[in-house]
Order: structure tokens, then sequence, then C-alpha cells
């Protein structure tokens, strides 16, 4: 493994070797000095060419534990406005001297590009409507920890799958891991080639809720286009929405997910989200952990793994 | 593969640092096992349990993963990281550090350091089933199953029931 772009090019081993990474980082992150020496020296490019928060902290968090250095970039700030391209910006940074990049960038595809530019190991930190593929190991470990393994875990991803990179990761991530994954959509938001997925879909959530373990919900992106094929935000909310009367119905043990940014009162209600069994903030916590394990084995010698 | 030490050899070696470990300490009491990711952890358990029966009171055990203190990242594939879980704080305790085989001193330099961002123990003592020499660091154990001298060429093997199914120390010769 020389880079990590995508969730469905790596097989069952590579996914349960970063996840054991990432349980032994998570114990790190629970210390006092919550910081190791092994990346020490190495540089860490963090290239934002698409605005984000948390993945970007998360990944700034991640390189630091590591005792990394790390050079962060945003588009807004850059010579990209001035009209450079992206193949010299990106040859520009490795020329200051990194070891590894971190990509994001709203087109799909443009960090497997970067990294056939770039002579370090390239991580995608979300390309479009594509893949994500760190979201993908931190929401496996999320649900592993819970349920100790997810062969034969029953997992619903609802909403706006169509605009959605966390719903393409997870669905690879998760079946390749023996997870049974159910997509949950209107029909205008389901991925248009989805039978080459493996995965099922429906559009009732109501028929499919009862048998989950695990509902992942998603935000909609209205940013991408995901709020035009519904009527209103309201009639999302009555028929995919995980409300308070949704939840009551689940099973007992079942746990909800969130890639956040939640929008409370569309795709989950504020008692849910505050419900003990809705893992967001496990997920953040866990999303640094499933970032240091990648950029240790990406930095690793050889990197092949 | 020469056998060197048989099942029975490694009970009864483990059994003997434990009362090594209870002389010195002039008892157990605030002693924490701590075993060296992956066979320290478990030879860490019977010490801990032969000393806990010495004893007559619970020794807690710990498990220490030194991946992240190697000096040799850029050399190898990195090996999978194994959670470090210590029951108690160390600070002003006994750590008792446990791993399968002495040899170069490197791993144990690096548990050390990985202890000192855990806590500060009052003093840190080290036992190995083998130690095999060819140190190359100033690191020498406080208790040792074996003394097991050996060429560099060679390779020593130890093996324990929970993890490999079958239990001992071979050593093999230069290939």
């Amino acid at each position: 493994m020389r880079h990590l772009l995508t969730t469905q090019d790596l097989d069952r081993d590579q996914l349960t070797m970063l996840l054991d990474t990432a349980d032994g980082m998570v114990s790190l992150l629970e210390r006092d000095i919550a910081k190791a020496p092994t990346l020490r020296g190495k540089t860490v490019a963090t290239m934002f060419f698409e605005p984000s928060t948390r993945t970007k902290l998360s990944f700034d968090k991640a390189a630091k534990a590591l005792s990394a250095d790390v050079m962060s970039f945003t588009a807004s700030s850059s010579s990209l406005t001035k009209g450079e391209s992206l193949k010299d910006t990106v040859l520009t940074v490795q020329a200051l001297g990194v070891d590894l990049m971190v990509v994001r960038h709203g087109a799909t595809g443009a960090p497997l590009r970067v990294a056939e530019w770039v002579d370090v190991p390239v991580v995608n930190a979300g390309d479009g409507a594509h893949q994500h593929p760190t979201q993908a190991l931190l929401d496996s470990l999320t649900l592993r920890q819970h349920f100790g393994t997810l062969d034969g875990v029953k997992i619903g991803i609802v909403g706006d799958i169509r605009h959605s990179r966390v719903a393409r990761s997870n669905v690879f991530a998760f079946s390749t891991l023996g997870a049974d994954v159910t997509l949950i959509a209107p029909p205008t938001l389901l991925p248009v080639a989805d039978s080459e997925w493996p995965v099922r879909t429906t559009s009732e959530l109501d028929d499919a809720l009862t048998g989950l373990d695990a509902v992942y919900l998603l935000r909609v992106q209205s940013e991408r286009g995901g709020a035009s094929v519904f009527p209103s935000l309201g009639e999302y909310r009555a028929r995919f929405g995980l409300t308070a009367e949704r939840f009551k119905r689940l099973k007992p043990d079942a746990v909800v997910l969130h890639p956040g940014p939640m929008i409370r009162g569309v795709e989950i209600d504020a008692v849910v989200a505050d419900d003990p069994r809705a893992l967001v903030l496990q997920q953040v916590t866990n999303g640094v952990a499933a970032r240091m394990a990648v950029l240790y084995h990406l930095l690793g010698g050889e990197a092949d793994v | 593969m020469k056998l060197v030490m048989d099942e029975k050899d490694v009970a009864r070696a483990v059994r003997r640092i434990a009362h090594e470990i209870s002389e010195r300490n002039r008892g157990a009491g605030d002693v924490i096992v701590v075993g060296i990711h992956t066979r320290g952890i478990p030879l860490g358990d019977r010490i801990r349990q032969e000393l806990a029966a010495i004893e007559g009171a619970e020794i807690p055990l710990g498990s220490l993963d030194i991946g992240l203190y190697r000096d040799d990242l850029a050399s190898r594939p990195a090996p999978v990281i194994g959670r470090t879980d210590i029951p108690d704080a160390i600070e002003g305790r006994t750590v008792v550090l446990v791993d399968d085989v002495l040899y170069t001193g490197r791993t144990i330099r690096a548990a050390l350091d990985a202890l000192a961002d855990i806590g500060r123990p009052a003093r840190i003592q080290l036992a190995v089933l083998v130690d095999r020499g060819h140190r190359e660091l100033p690191i020498r154990a406080d208790y040792v199953g074996k003394n097991l001298p050996t060429s560099e060429k060679e390779r020593v093997t130890v093996h324990v029931r929970e993890i490999d199914s079958e239990e001992g120390v071979w050593i093999e010769g230069a290939l």
C-alpha cells in the first residue's frame, strides 16, 4: 500500500491491519501524554483545495500526535487564485520537502492524479462525490469497537447516497469486512450504478428499520445539489429522517452513526443525536486514531503492507 | 531447530523469577508487571500469577506496545501497533518489564521511552525468559530465565501456549 486513495482496492487483511493499529492509537490518545515520537522528522502536508474544518483538524492532530511536522495549505489563500495549475502547486509543495500529502479536492480523481505526479505517499481526504477512505476507516473502527466485528452486522446507510463520498467509501469497507449493507434513500438519491455495488437498496426506511444493527445517517448535501431532488427538507425528514419515533422502533442495542456535520431536525432529531447510542463523538475521536494508523503505515519502510 | 527449554523449564524459570522479584523488592506490594507485545504479555501474566500466589495479593498486569518508539521505522514495513493498557498509575511504583528475548537491547530502550511518556515509576526492572547476548546498548536484565550464548547468525524462537499452541525455546543454527 503506497497511497490511500479509495477503499475499493483495500482487501480484508489491509483493512484489518489498519484497524488493529488504529486501536493501538486509541490507547495512545487516552494517555496524559498523547504523543509518540515515531514520525519525528517527517513532514505531512495537508492540502485542502475544498473547504473542510473537521477533517483537516483531525489530520493535523493525527500527524502531531505522532510528532510529524505539519504544513497546511488551503485553496483560498494559495496561488491557485492567481491561476497556478494543480500540478504546479503540488510539485512546488513537494519541492519544499514533504514526506506525505493529504489531499482534498472537489474533483473526483484529483488525489489519484496528484499521486501520479509526486514521489511521496498521497492520502485522499475526500475527492468530489467519489471517495473519503479515512472516513470509512474511522466508521469501521467505531462499529468494530461496538460489535467486536463487522461480520454479519446489518448496516443501513440512509440519505443522499448519490452525492456522498462517505457512502461510497463505506459501502466497500463495510462489505469487505463482512457487514450486510442496505442503502436507503429516495430513488433520486440512490446511485445510478448501484447494481455494481455489494449492497441492497430500498426507498422504505420504515420497512428496513427494525432489522438494522446500525443506522448510518448522511447529511443532505445542498452544496452538491442534494436538496434539489426532493420537494422539501420537511418531507425528507418525514420519510428519511431518524426521528425520535423511528429511533424507538430500532433494535434496543442498535447504534446510530453520522459523519457530521449533523443537521438536527432534518436527517436526525435532536433527541436522537444526544442519545448515548448515537456514536457521533466517538467517531470524531476515532478519526484521529484511524488517520494516525494511515500516516504510520504509509510512512513505514518499504510502505509495502 | 534445537530445543533448549521445554514447557517445564519455562514454568520453572517463571516461578524462580517471581520468587526473585519478591525477594529483591521485599514483597511485591508496589509492583506492576508490564508485558511487552507480543509474547511478553502471556509471560508477564504468568509471572504475575506466581507473584500473586507468593504474596497472597493481586498484582496488576499491563501491556506495552513499543512500536511507536522504535528507531527503525524507515527501514522496514511498519508493524501493527497493539494496545498499550496500564491498569494503574505507575507513579512511585515498581514496574517489572517482561519480554521473551533480550538481544540488542533496542526493544528495551524503546520500552523505557514509552514508559517515560506514561508516567514516572519509582524504579523499572527487567525480566526476560532468555538473554542471548549481543547487546548494542548499555542495558541488562534484572531477572533472567536462561542465559543462552548464541552467535549473531543463530535465531532464537520462543513459543508460548497462549499464542503459538506449543511452548518452548528453540535455537536454530546458522543457515
